[in-house]
């Protein structure tokens, strides 16, 4: 049956659904009960990481040949996978997801030499940090017009100089993938050892996803071979667009965690005698989170199945990802707003969801469904 | 498999009531707008036939006996959606297509189905002084002899003075409240039964919107449809009236399409009439090269998107036989405020133009707030989410 002959469904398949009861009970058990104290120590958990290996996420998409599962690349079972950690923490997701998207963008833009060392650094049986570097310091990003530049010298290396920022692990990385604008305005992606001479990292500091350790990291005559470079099959439009994808797919997980946390509270809150979620004004917020969290999913999985059968999704990542940041924030926001002067506290995590969900506009490329 | 594409059979479909509606409601849109005719706009009579037995075939089962359906329900919508881009007034106003056939249908036996000729029934539930609290309905309907004799007024009847037939909703018992309505069918010409108003309206004006009085209005016993006890205790009562209110999560999904409709074609007439004004959506600009207009714009395509997805999963759970009550609301609540919204900022965005009757921009934002408001309000709709996601009972939430 030809693939416009596909329904139109929901219904995930039956690995996914397997994967994703695994993936729900870890974020329950070892990310949502961590999550606080993870952000006031600023700090991921102890063995976080090393835990989150036992999931398998990063041999799923590596060949058998590499070592790998073989199971290809599957934007809709990232996404799931996403949604599911991010229910969890966002922070937490993003750090335990970062390498996978380094492996993501390596299966589909890689030689074969650097999927050979993608595959054999990062699915392995220990957790071992890697991330995308897209993101650039300072007020306006565009992945189209990177400051950072990759030139071509005589000898058919490249020199790169500038800046990235919001890098996941920073210096700790074993593995980054540097973009850079190679000239005219075309964006190309290097792979790039940690323990390349001329970078340096410094770390950041965030309003939110505070455990996650975030660094600026400065390139200052970086010089890598040509093989750094990936393929001429590199596509900056789809790659944004799985950037988009994903980080949508953390909105939605946060904003679930938001309405399951408010929901038992304003049912059991009691303000005039009775349970405040019997009144509409409260009542109907509710409603429109559950609305609007579900009409973003949607966006989401959409987007996301577009992409996995080969279609152009940029149209409606784009417009998942508008959505949400703006429907992201506004549940994020509603969620302190329904716990009232209790949700300004750090006794409850609606005011830790506010912060990161803040942090949607600004994850360009961190994370690849 | 997650796909939310839909399928090629259903996306023909569409396609070819894209040519229905641009080439066969399009040209006629502003002449009834202006007429606000009570009768049938007489072009509609041709074009229904061309819509023939298109919009409504039989499900498509997925692929290796997966069981998952795109059935009447996802047709449906993407067929009204499809229409309601030509013109949500003369989609209202198609002949043979009232919004009371499918309560007959349900219950009629073929007897009773040759028996009243060609269905082109509307639904009479609003009365004066019941509105969004269908239960408090207050039209009664006495068994006399082999007849019910039917008394009271409703109003807000699409189609009340053109249709053939009305169902009407009556109180068997005034005194035992919601489980004591049953609907009934009244053929036009029975005596007692009066169309005593038309409606001037904001928009769909192509559409009739009829006042009807019932004086002591006399039907065969067998016109009631569905069955004719009362449920004796309290448990059972609140069933029964579920059961009625359970039809509207298959209907709402279905006018909430006619938002799609409508904030489609709103959208794309902006886009004609902004053709030399330099914006280009190329769904890649950053939020620093985007114009004010085209942040609006893409704004509204998110909301249109948003809305579409919703309306087409509660369609997919109502074929596949999922309860879908809460989903069916977030459809109608997402996309009566979208259509609204979008056709509105719409008219905004064009200024003079959108706002001139030169353009049917302006007819269109006023088309859309009725979406927003029948088969349950903006508010009834959030209402019934609420109660769902709370678990709150409707005595609790009010």
């Amino acid at each position: 049956m030809s693939s416009t002959d596909l329904l139109f469904d929901l219904t995930p398949t039956e690995e996914q659904q397997m994967s994703r009861e695994v993936v729900r009970r870890f974020a329950r058990e070892e990310m949502a009960v961590a999550a606080r104290a993870a952000d006031e120590a600023g700090a991921l958990p102890a063995g976080f990481l090393r835990k989150t290996v036992d999931l398998g996420l990063n041999f799923m998409p590596v060949p058998e040949a590499l070592g790998g599962v073989g199971a290809g690349r599957s934007p809709v079972s990232n996404v799931l996978t996403i949604e599911d950690l991010a229910c969890g923490d966002m922070s937490m997701a993003i750090a335990a997801l970062a390498p996978l998207s380094v492996i993501n963008c390596v299966m589909d833009y890689g030689t074969d030499g650097q999927k050979e060392i993608v595959s054999q650094a990062l699915a392995t049986a220990e957790f071992t940090p890697a991330a995308m570097a897209l993101m650039e310091p300072g007020i306006g990003f565009d992945a189209r017009r990177l400051n950072t530049r990759a030139v071509l010298q005589e000898d058919g290396s490249y020199l790169l100089n500038g800046a990235k920022s919001m890098v996941a692990f920073g210096p700790e990385a074993r593995l980054l993938l540097v973009f850079a604008d190679t000239g005219e305005g075309v964006t190309q992606g290097f792979l790039v050892s940690r323990d390349t001479a001329g970078i340096a990292f410094e770390q950041e500091d965030y309003m939110g996803l505070r455990p996650l350790p975030l660094y600026a990291m400065t390139l200052r005559d970086v010089t890598l071979p040509a093989s750094a470079r990936l393929t001429a099959a590199f596509d900056l439009k789809r790659m944004v667009s799985l950037g988009k994808i994903a980080t949508a797919a953390l909105a939605v997980g946060t904003c679930q965690a938001v309405l399951d946390y408010v929901v038992p509270y304003v049912n059991e809150r009691i303000a005039f005698g009775e349970p405040i979620a019997n009144r509409q004004a409260v009542a109907f917020m509710v409603a429109d989170i559950a609305t609007e969290l579900e009409g973003l999913r949607l966006m989401v999985y959409r987007a996301a199945a577009q992409a996995e059968r080969g279609l152009d999704c940029t149209r409606i990542a784009f417009l998942a990802h508008r959505n949400a940041i703006k429907y992201g924030m506004r549940i994020g926001t509603d969620g302190v707003q329904l716990l009232g002067g209790h949700g300004f506290t750090r006794e409850h995590p609606v005011e830790l969801w506010y912060r990161n969900l803040r942090a949607l506009a600004s994850l360009d490329g961190m994370l690849l469904a | 498999m997650i796909n939310l594409e839909l399928p090629k059979r259903i996306e023909d479909t569409r396609a070819l009531l894209r040519q229905f509606s641009s080439g066969g409601l399009r040209p006629i849109s502003r002449k009834y707008d202006l007429l606000e005719p009570k009768d049938t706009p007489q072009e509609l009579y041709e074009l229904s036939k061309l819509l023939g037995g298109g919009r409504n075939r039989g499900d498509t089962a997925g692929e290796g006996g997966s069981g998952n359906r795109n059935g009447n329900n996802m047709s449906m919508v993407v067929s009204s959606a499809e229409i309601c881009w030509g013109d949500v007034g003369l989609f209202l106003a198609l002949p043979t297509v009232g919004l009371g056939n499918a309560a007959v249908n349900a219950v009629a036996s073929q007897q009773q189905k040759d028996e009243w000729g060609d269905l082109y029934a509307a639904m009479a539930i609003t009365e004066p002084g019941a509105g969004s609290d269908s239960a408090a309905i207050r039209t009664t309907a006495v068994l006399d002899g082999d007849e019910w004799v039917i008394n009271g007024e409703k109003i807000f009847v699409t189609a009340g003075y053109r249709s053939k037939q009305v169902v009407v909703w009556a109180s068997l018992d005034l005194s035992l409240g919601k489980a004591a309505i049953k609907s009934f069918l009244v053929p036009k010409g029975t005596p007692g039964m009066t169309v005593t108003r038309v409606e001037h309206k904001l928009g769909i004006r192509a559409s009739d919107t009829a006042q009807i009085v019932f004086d002591n209005c006399r039907v065969p016993r067998a016109n009631l449809l569905g069955n004719p006890e009362i449920a004796r205790t309290a448990d059972a009562r609140k069933k029964a009236f579920g059961g009625v209110m359970q039809t509207f999560d298959n209907t709402r999904p279905m006018v909430a399409a006619q938002a799609l409709g409508v904030a489609r074609a709103a959208l794309d007439l902006t886009y004609e009439l902004l053709a030399d004004k330099g914006v280009a959506l190329d769904y890649e600009k950053s939020y620093f090269q985007m114009s004010a207009v085209e942040n609006d714009l893409y704004d509204l395509e998110a909301e249109y998107e948003t809305a579409r997805l919703l309306v087409l999963k509660a369609a997919w759970m109502a074929d596949n036989r999922q309860p879908n009550s809460s989903n069916a609301s977030m459809s109608k609540a997402k996309a009566g405020r979208m259509g609204n919204q979008v056709a509105l900022k719409c008219v905004e965005i064009c200024g003079q133009l959108g706002y001139s009757k030169a353009h049917l921009l302006e007819k269109f934002a006023r088309d859309s707030k009725i979406i927003d408001i029948y088969e349950g309000t903006q508010q009834i709709q959030q209402l019934i989410i609420a109660r769902q996601v709370l678990g709150k009972s409707s005595s609790e939430l009010k």
